[in-house]
């Protein structure tokens, strides 16, 4: 009787091993989706510059486009907070979309190696910012399962793992469905 | 798998009971030996075989690739594509694999390494021309997911397993036409258990003479489910299914045997590269031989995970 007592004690403590080991791996994963996002949100921002200078000789009757992209970068560099970040990073992607837009009427743009390969950067990164967040809310969503779920759920609540947030639109406009067409298909 | 172990299991037991002991000092010796010749050669295939893939089909890396590009826009091309993979990386969560460009004119893509610490994904130039950036994600997502679900080390540890089973049949078909052995065990036999083990013995003789297109058939069938995996897996992370349904049909169209891709590495492709006729067919041969699905039946199934259809 006390040996099988003791294996079950054995068997129990065990598994809350194998359980904490995978909330703690989950978490950092969450953490780590969390920076990854951040990291491509950064690499827009580099990109931005260049392609305003690159355009800028040939769209040189559209100066409040380009102002208004180079601002909406501004304001998106310097926001504070997650929904912040969140609102003016969305205009941010509006104010590139019309940049597209308008840059459709310039021949001379379109047929040029240096602003389709630019296009493309910034497709990219686009893809790369919304696959980020994907991944950051699949890992969450995993996350916050494992914690909800029994026997896990015992041991999260006993530890304090708290959920994480899912990534959202903040912004309603952004929930339609964009009129410009980014990709560079022919 | 299961029955792969189980079929592996079947013939080494006969082997080592008919052929080399007399059935009562049971000590499995012909298994373990050929299932150990046949894990060195695939486990040697594990840790260099992805240098020697890549070698044999003259894939050039992406850096050597842009170097070379002449043409109008294929820079781009190939920009876009080392993004593409970098994209679907980041969706899977998985470091960035190294990418390669084949000189192949039939559009294919394959993914080798043994786990995504050391992967390596190529397409061929083929490919490259022919589908839109939609699709050549998509196509990227299929090859990742081989990578994610490690397919690569499941085909490694299945190639193990025939080559072991082509081992013990090809064992036995020397001795008994030499006579060596065999003797001794058939005494055994007839003084002991007599009808039973007799028929056991038949049963046996005609798996080891068909082993070798059995246990090529089972590893068809596990290649083939792995296919359909990769392809939803793959869907999972473009949540975009109508686009490699759409590649796989231009792939289908250019339909040309890819001279570059060796039979080996068939498995881990994204269409089967030997363009065999089999491949796109519907029925029970078909269903036995190929390597992938049929592409009708990918398509469709893509298609539903679209709601159409």
């Amino acid at each position: 009787m006390g040996w099988f007592v003791l294996g079950m004690l054995g068997l129990v403590g065990v598994g809350a091993i194998a359980l904490y080991n995978r909330l703690i791996g989950l978490r950092n994963q969450v953490l780590n989706g969390w920076r990854q996002i951040d990291v491509q949100l950064k690499r827009r921002h580099d990109l931005i510059p260049n392609l305003v200078n690159t355009v800028r000789g040939a769209m040189e009757f559209e100066r409040d486009t380009l102002t208004q992209v180079m601002e909406a970068r501004a304001r998106a560099v310097s926001a504070t907070g997650p929904a912040d970040a969140a609102k003016k990073e969305g205009e941010l992607s509006q104010a590139l979309g019309r940049l597209f837009a308008v840059a459709e009427n310039y021949p001379v743009l379109k047929a040029n190696d240096n602003v389709r390969m630019l296009q493309e950067e910034l497709t990219s990164t686009e893809n790369k910012v919304g696959f980020a967040r994907q991944f950051y809310n699949d890992i969450s969503t995993k996350f916050n399962t494992a914690q909800q779920t029994f026997p896990s759920n015992m041991l999260a609540s006993m530890l304090g793992f708290k959920p994480a947030e899912l990534f959202e639109l903040t912004d309603p406009a952004e929930r339609q469905v964009p009129t410009v067409d980014l990709s560079m298909r022919k | 798998m299961g029955l792969f172990v189980a079929f592996l299991l079947f013939l080494g037991y006969g082997f080592d009971r008919f052929y080399l002991g007399d059935g009562e000092v049971f000590f499995p010796i012909g298994t373990i030996a050929a299932l150990g010749v046949g894990s060195v050669s695939a486990f040697s295939s594990y840790y260099s075989g992805d240098r020697a893939v890549l070698l044999s089909t003259g894939a050039v890396s992406l850096a050597r690739a842009l170097s070379a590009a002449t043409a109008e826009g294929e820079a781009l091309k190939i920009r876009q594509l080392d993004n593409v993979v970098e994209e679907m990386a980041i969706a899977a969560g998985l470091p960035k694999p190294k990418v390669f460009v084949v000189p192949d004119a039939d559009p294919n893509a394959f993914a080798t390494g043994r786990d995504p610490e050391h992967a390596s994904i190529a397409v061929t130039q083929g490919l490259l021309n022919v589908v839109s950036r939609d699709e050549l994600q998509a196509v990227i997502a299929h090859e990742l997911s081989h990578v994610r679900n490690l397919d690569i080390r499941l085909m490694t540890v299945i190639a193990a397993m025939v080559g072991a089973i082509a081992l013990l049949a090809d064992w036995t078909g020397r001795g008994m036409r030499s006579g060596i052995g065999g003797g001794s065990s058939r005494r055994g036999r007839k003084g002991k258990d007599g009808g039973g083990a007799a028929l056991l013995l038949a049963v046996w003789i005609v798996a080891m003479l068909l082993a070798p297109i059995v246990g090529q058939t089972l590893a068809m069938m596990v290649s083939r489910r792995r296919e359909f995996l990769a392809d939803a897996s793959g869907a999972e992370l473009t949540r975009n299914p109508l686009a490699l349904a759409s590649a796989l049909e231009k792939i289908q169209q250019a339909h040309a045997p890819t001279v570059s891709v060796k039979r080996g590495t068939a498995h881990l492709c994204i269409a089967d590269p030997l363009g065999r006729a089999v491949g796109l067919r519907q029925g029970w041969l078909p269903d036995l031989l190929a390597s992938h699905p049929p592409m009708a039946g990918r398509i469709a199934a893509l298609r539903q995970m679209a709601f159409q259809e």
